[in-house]
């Protein structure tokens, strides 16, 4: 594995306007309303690896996914995949070559293949519009890649209803494999599978990996999956990381006092009867976020500059407290893992 | 034992199709004490809810319950009319569902509709109702209750509606509350606080609970006892603790094996070959049959029953009481430490799966 990041995000940002109608603003005599839903986010993953992002409703960790695959343009920063910038104007021919090796899998795989098309030809769309086999050949290469996912060629004929929500991500999969992609973006793949089936896609997901060399950036807000899934671990909070740390360290060594309140939060399946820290509150509004850190709020070692300033990501924490050694005091217990 | 709070006996509900009678649930059996938590567990498609619908006498038609008896403090109520049905939901049984925003009608006030529900079933007047409706907006956590009763649902996050829709359920003091995935749709901080609220609140009052939910970890942290579905069926259900941690059912085994978790980063998750049947191509015998690597001649031919593990000898039918009991052939096959069986498999499993 080289060290040289193949996905760089640098300070990527995203603000969506949601203000009201013209009208209705003018009425009310209102501003605009913008909602900075990705916040300077500045992330690299080496290649081979599986990057997390992790983070509850609203962080804005689906909206990186878009942006990094370019289904929506960042408001400002950069996202360079093996050297080529996804937005700079000059990359434009690397680009459109570099496109084929990026794919995406959705969270509903219901939702995410057309209904009316035979699973034989949505695998195959990705093949034939890039020309990655002759026409004759494409139909093996199909069953080739349904073999690869665990279904069969056979099932090449049949359309997406007649699958199950697993069998259908399995699709999903194939046909992101289809493209011979090897970075592809997954917004929690397994969100809306049951857990049995969750594992199998879970494990099938890491077979490929290590048999194709992928590179994955995962979103999922399930912290339980991650620490399955992922060698490095970001943790978004409205929008910013706030954490990131390889997988074991950020379980064993959690810094952030959100990350702390996240593992703390996470249902005990072991019943070690660790001492639970009662959570407070929730996430406030993304339109109107606290000043500051925006989780000073929330956060039981929050103090005046915490409410001024927005905290660095520095050594892979954005906390003043934790810069400031504020945060290893005992009001904030170690979770045991491992 | 003094007597259950909720006993459901031998249930089964069938959906009456033009290919035929789906039968959603198969003689599922269990009961509830005062106070107690049964959390019921299962994938899509288990039954998990349609047993909470039938409880409540919610099964809408072509679907109905067939047989079985379900009894609210030893009184049948499955086969009450619907306007006497009526009058024991929403008082003696309270409802919890997974989206808070269905569950609250979006043109009335919060307040409104606690002063209703409140006035439906207790005799109180407006200003006494109004007063109730304050200290349970309080006892579920809301913040300046006075205030925000007078706000509509929208302005209330997921959280607080949730715990809104929670002091709904409670306000006519019922003796059971039905739970289904209340957490579901929740954020894990705020599911935190709700798992959190809901098991005080129960306590408190001695309020029986069903909750139905996909996630173990919720049951877990939640549940005294559980029942594990699986096709309509009950096929373990125990004490909380023992089910997590000593599973004997080998489906309950390669569920609990297949969760991902905090403590255990393994390489691979055990995983069970295939999915749930549907209920139009439920196997004969076991349910479990197809997917169970101990499949044996008699589990094809034969249902097992679920019984408790000292009611194994004598052979006595009443599985559901008290005690760790499962419905699997294994456990009556002389000669076979079905435990060991199962509870190694947990391991093997992870370490031969192949996923392509």
């Amino acid at each position: 594995m080289s060290d040289a990041a193949f996905v760089q995000i640098r300070d990527l940002r995203r603000v969506f306007d949601v203000s009201k109608p013209w009208l209705e603003r003018t009425l009310a005599r209102e501003g605009h309303q913008l909602l900075k839903a990705v916040d300077g986010v500045t992330v690299s993953i080496r290649r081979g690896e599986t990057f997390a992002l992790v983070g509850e409703s609203g962080s804005g960790k689906s909206t990186v996914a878009r942006m990094v695959v370019g289904l929506l343009p960042p408001s400002a920063g950069e996202v360079v995949i093996d050297g080529v910038s996804m937005t700079a104007a000059k990359d434009a021919a690397a680009r459109k070559k570099l496109r084929r090796r990026i794919q995406m899998i959705f969270q509903d795989p219901y939702a995410s293949l057309d209904p009316r098309w035979r699973v034989g030809r949505i695998i195959a769309e990705p093949i034939r519009a890039f020309g990655l086999a002759k026409e004759q050949g494409v139909e093996a290469r199909v069953g080739e890649l349904l073999r690869l996912v665990g279904l069969d060629p056979a099932d090449a004929a049949k359309f997406p209803h007649e699958f199950s929500g697993g069998q259908r991500q399995r699709i999903a999969i194939a046909r992101a494999l289809a493209a011979e992609a090897d970075f592809i973006v997954c917004d929690e793949p397994t969100s809306a599978l049951d857990v049995s089936v969750q594992a199998q896609i879970l494990n099938l997901m890491k077979d490929l990996q290590e048999r194709l060399g992928l590179t994955y950036l995962f979103i999922s807000h399930n912290l339980a999956v991650v620490r399955h899934m992922a060698a490095t671990i970001g943790v978004m909070y409205l929008g910013r990381v706030v954490e990131v740390a390889p997988a074991r360290q950020l379980f064993s060594h959690p810094r952030h006092p959100y990350t702390r309140m996240l593992l703390d939060a996470v249902p005990d399946l072991a019943m070690s009867g660790r001492p639970r820290t009662p959570v407070q509150g929730e996430i406030p509004n993304p339109i109107s976020p606290p000043s500051g850190c925006t989780f000073n709020p929330r956060c039981a070692l929050a103090n005046d500059r915490c409410r001024r300033e927005v905290p660095p990501l520095k050594d892979g924490t954005a906390c003043h407290a934790v810069h400031e050694g504020r945060a290893d005091s005992q009001d904030m217990p170690e979770i045991a893992a491992g | 034992m003094t007597e259950p709070v909720l006993s459901v006996r031998d249930l089964c509900v069938e959906f009456v199709t033009r290919r035929g009678v789906l039968r959603a649930l198969d003689r599922v059996s269990f009961d509830i004490g005062k106070g107690e938590v049964l959390g019921v567990v299962g994938e899509s498609g288990a039954g998990k809810s349609v047993t909470g619908s039938a409880v409540i006498g919610l099964i809408e038609p072509p679907g109905r319950i067939a047989s079985g008896e379900v009894l609210l403090k030893g009184e049948r109520i499955d086969n009450l009319s619907p306007e006497r049905l009526r009058h024991i939901r929403g008082k003696r049984i309270g409802m919890v569902f997974q989206d808070p925003l269905t569950s609250l009608n979006p043109l009335y006030r919060v307040g409104e509709q606690l002063v209703q529900t409140i006035r439906t079933h207790l005799p109180l007047n407006a200003a006494q109702a109004r007063e109730r409706a304050i200290e349970l907006l309080a006892e579920v956590g809301i913040p300046a209750p006075e205030r925000r009763i007078d706000g509509y649902p929208h302005e209330f996050s997921g959280g607080m509606r949730q715990r809104v829709v929670l002091a709904l359920a409670l306000c006519a003091e019922p003796e059971l509350v039905i739970a289904d995935e209340p957490t579901t749709a929740l954020d894990v901080s705020v599911q935190a606080q709700i798992i959190t609220l809901l098991k005080r609140i129960c306590r408190e009052r001695g309020t029986a609970v069903m909750l139905i939910t996909h996630d173990m970890g919720v049951i877990a942290e939640t549940a005294d006892r559980v029942a594990v579905m699986y096709a309509g069926r009950v096929a373990e259900i125990g004490p909380v603790r023992d089910v997590v941690s000593r599973p004997f059912h080998p489906y309950a085994a390669g569920l609990m094996g297949s969760i991902p978790t905090l403590e255990t980063a393994s390489e691979r998750l055990v995983q069970i070959p295939g999915s749930m049947p549907r209920l139009n191509a439920i196997p004969v015998g076991c349910a479990f049959n197809p997917r169970c690597p101990h499949t044996y001649a008699r589990c094809v031919v034969e249902r097992p029953e679920l019984l408790g593990r000292g009611e194994r000898a004598s052979g006595s039918h009443d599985g559901a009481g008290a005690g760790h009991a499962v419905a699997c052939h294994l456990y009556d096959e002389p000669g076979v430490d079905a435990e060991a069986l199962v509870q190694r498999d947990k391991v093997a499993a992870a370490a031969t799966g192949s996923a392509a």
